[in-house]
């Protein structure tokens, strides 16, 4: 292993690749704990994202006009407005006015950290996208099927349980995908508000030893292949999940 | 006669419940929008009640403020339209090459696609800033290459390639029918592709490509962390201008999320409805 980090030690002195994270057991602390946030981060925010949107999708099924109107009126909020400018709003604007709590050291500090903001704020954004593919999905599934399901005496929750949420997550998980793939390449975002991400510790990295160049493409490739992993395993996934004749 | 009652609770027997579900007629009328400039305002005069009474209430300041924020916002839609326009035309040209008879044309373009798509926005704009040089020397003449421009090129790869996305998508939508019939009738792919296929293409990619510009237009302010005097930038100036009053936060960015709402969601109505429109009846 020592080895293989004395390699990129020696392409440095040999033709000037700078890659600092591969041999300098430092840089390579923060490059790992940055890439370990952003999956903690795009973990949490996806878990919250979909417990909202299955909130969304069941309140908006809601007979009462107005919890409809709230629902229609975040998922719109939401969605046509930046999350650069959401996350700036949570963090800047409701952050300051929470009250401050006593830190460690004796001093003050917020209640919520970046971090905390920054699960919020995103949740909340990828949820009220999660609300609208949610409610396709219920609506995908054919009324017959629930009409059957009903002719042989099963009850509403069984219905929901064992019908309606197995065909709905069938017809959703595309768009989920995809919902997923947006809010891992969203986390960059965090940047912004001092989270310390894989963009956040790439920047430090570069401060530190002037090398943007190198960075940059790693950055990318980092994030290409991150994508690309998860596209791939969605993807085995909806076809291991597929029902010949069901969806197209 | 009376209604026969059935005194049963299994399903079958009941009679027929008039549907909850099916048409989902929430509409939000674009005065709606005048809610979020209502919290706005609310907002300003519930945290000038606490504030100092010598201080100029929230609102004040922010009607103060607003001609240049208005002012940065004018400079986002012109990034963002900008950046659609070269992202479109590249990404068309991506997007074709995509479906070219040429392997290589094929798998370059297909590549090309993918790496611009899956890196986040924010990446791609950090390496058109940080890895274009600040100005291009052709030949005798030196070409500047301010910040903006930089921005409008960072913003404008991950357009193309989901443009590139859209061209392809459209043109493996449309039934293979009409290739085979404009084939039969003798037209060369060339004038198939521009004469028979495009023209219908352009209704399908409509739609997706509003889409895209809303949210091209939403990630402009991410222009505003690598420094280019955008609405948010300018935001942040006017915020230490006033010594860091903790009470404008709220207003402030209450007023930016207005701004960006009352733009984006007319467009996004009005995708909705050219989908509708332009959906085949199954």
């Amino acid at each position: 292993m020592e080895a293989f980090f004395e390699w990129f030690k020696w392409l440095y002195d040999d033709t000037g690749i700078n890659l600092p994270f591969m041999y300098d057991s430092y840089d390579r602390g923060r490059m790992i704990n940055g890439f370990f946030m952003t999956i903690k981060l795009s973990v949490l925010c996806l878990i919250f994202s979909i417990i909202i949107g299955m909130i969304g999708a069941w309140l908006q099924a809601s007979p009462l006009k107005w919890t409809r109107r709230f629902v229609g009126g975040y998922i719109q909020l939401f969605r046509n407005t930046p999350p650069l400018v959401q996350l700036y709003f949570f963090y800047f604007a409701i952050g300051t006015m929470l009250p401050k709590v006593a830190s460690d050291y004796g001093g003050e500090q917020p209640m919520l950290g970046g971090f905390a903001w920054a699960v919020i704020s995103l949740s909340f954004f990828a949820g009220a996208f999660n609300v609208e593919i949610f409610r396709s999905g219920i609506e995908a599934v054919p009324n017959s099927t629930i009409e059957a399901a009903k002719a042989l005496g099963f009850s509403r929750l069984q219905i929901y349980k064992d019908i309606t949420l197995p065909l709905a997550f069938r017809v959703v998980l595309p768009a989920l995908a995809n919902n997923l793939v947006n809010l891992v390449k969203t986390t960059t975002l965090a940047y912004a508000i001092a989270v310390p991400e894989m963009l956040y510790e790439a920047n430090q990295i570069w401060s530190d030893n002037v090398n943007v160049t190198e960075m940059m493409i790693f950055m990318l490739l980092a994030y290409f292949l991150l994508v690309g992993v998860l596209v791939w395993a969605m993807n085995r996934w909806e076809r291991s999940l597929k029902i010949p004749g069901y969806g197209a | 006669m009376n209604k026969p009652e059935y005194k049963t609770d299994l399903p079958v027997m009941l009679p027929p419940k008039a549907g909850v579900n099916g048409s989902f007629d929430f509409n939000l009328k674009p005065w709606h929008g005048l809610f979020l400039l209502g919290i706005c305002v609310l907002t300003s005069t519930a945290a000038y009640t606490q504030a100092d009474p010598v201080k100029a209430p929230p609102f004040e300041v922010l009607l103060r403020w607003m001609p240049l924020l208005l002012k940065g916002f004018m400079f986002n839609l012109i990034i963002s339209v900008s950046a659609m326009g070269i992202g479109t035309l590249v990404g068309a040209a991506l997007g074709l090459g995509q479906i070219s008879l040429h392997p290589w044309l094929r798998k370059v373009s297909w590549f090309v696609t993918q790496f611009f798509r899956n890196s986040p926005w924010l990446v791609l704009l950090f390496f058109a800033m940080f890895l274009l040089p600040f100005e291009l020397k052709i030949g005798g003449y030196t070409i500047p290459l301010p910040d903006w421009l930089k921005a409008i090129i960072g913003l404008s790869l991950p357009v193309m390639a989901n443009v590139s996305e859209i061209v392809r998508g459209a043109i493996a939508s449309l039934p293979s029918g009409q290739w085979e019939a404009a084939e039969s009738l003798a037209f060369t792919r060339t004038q198939v592709l521009w004469r028979i296929i495009l023209p219908q293409c352009v209704k399908r990619m409509l739609p997706p490509w509003m889409n895209l510009y809303s949210i091209l237009t939403m990630a402009t302010v991410l222009a505003s962390i690598v420094g280019v005097s955008e609405v948010m930038t300018l935001t942040g100036q006017a915020l230490s201008a006033e010594d860091g009053r903790t009470d404008l936060l709220l207003p402030f960015y209450s007023f930016i999320l207005f701004l960006f709402f009352i733009y984006c969601y007319p467009i996004a109505r009005w995708t909705v409805y050219l989908e509708q429109k332009f959906a085949v009846k199954t």
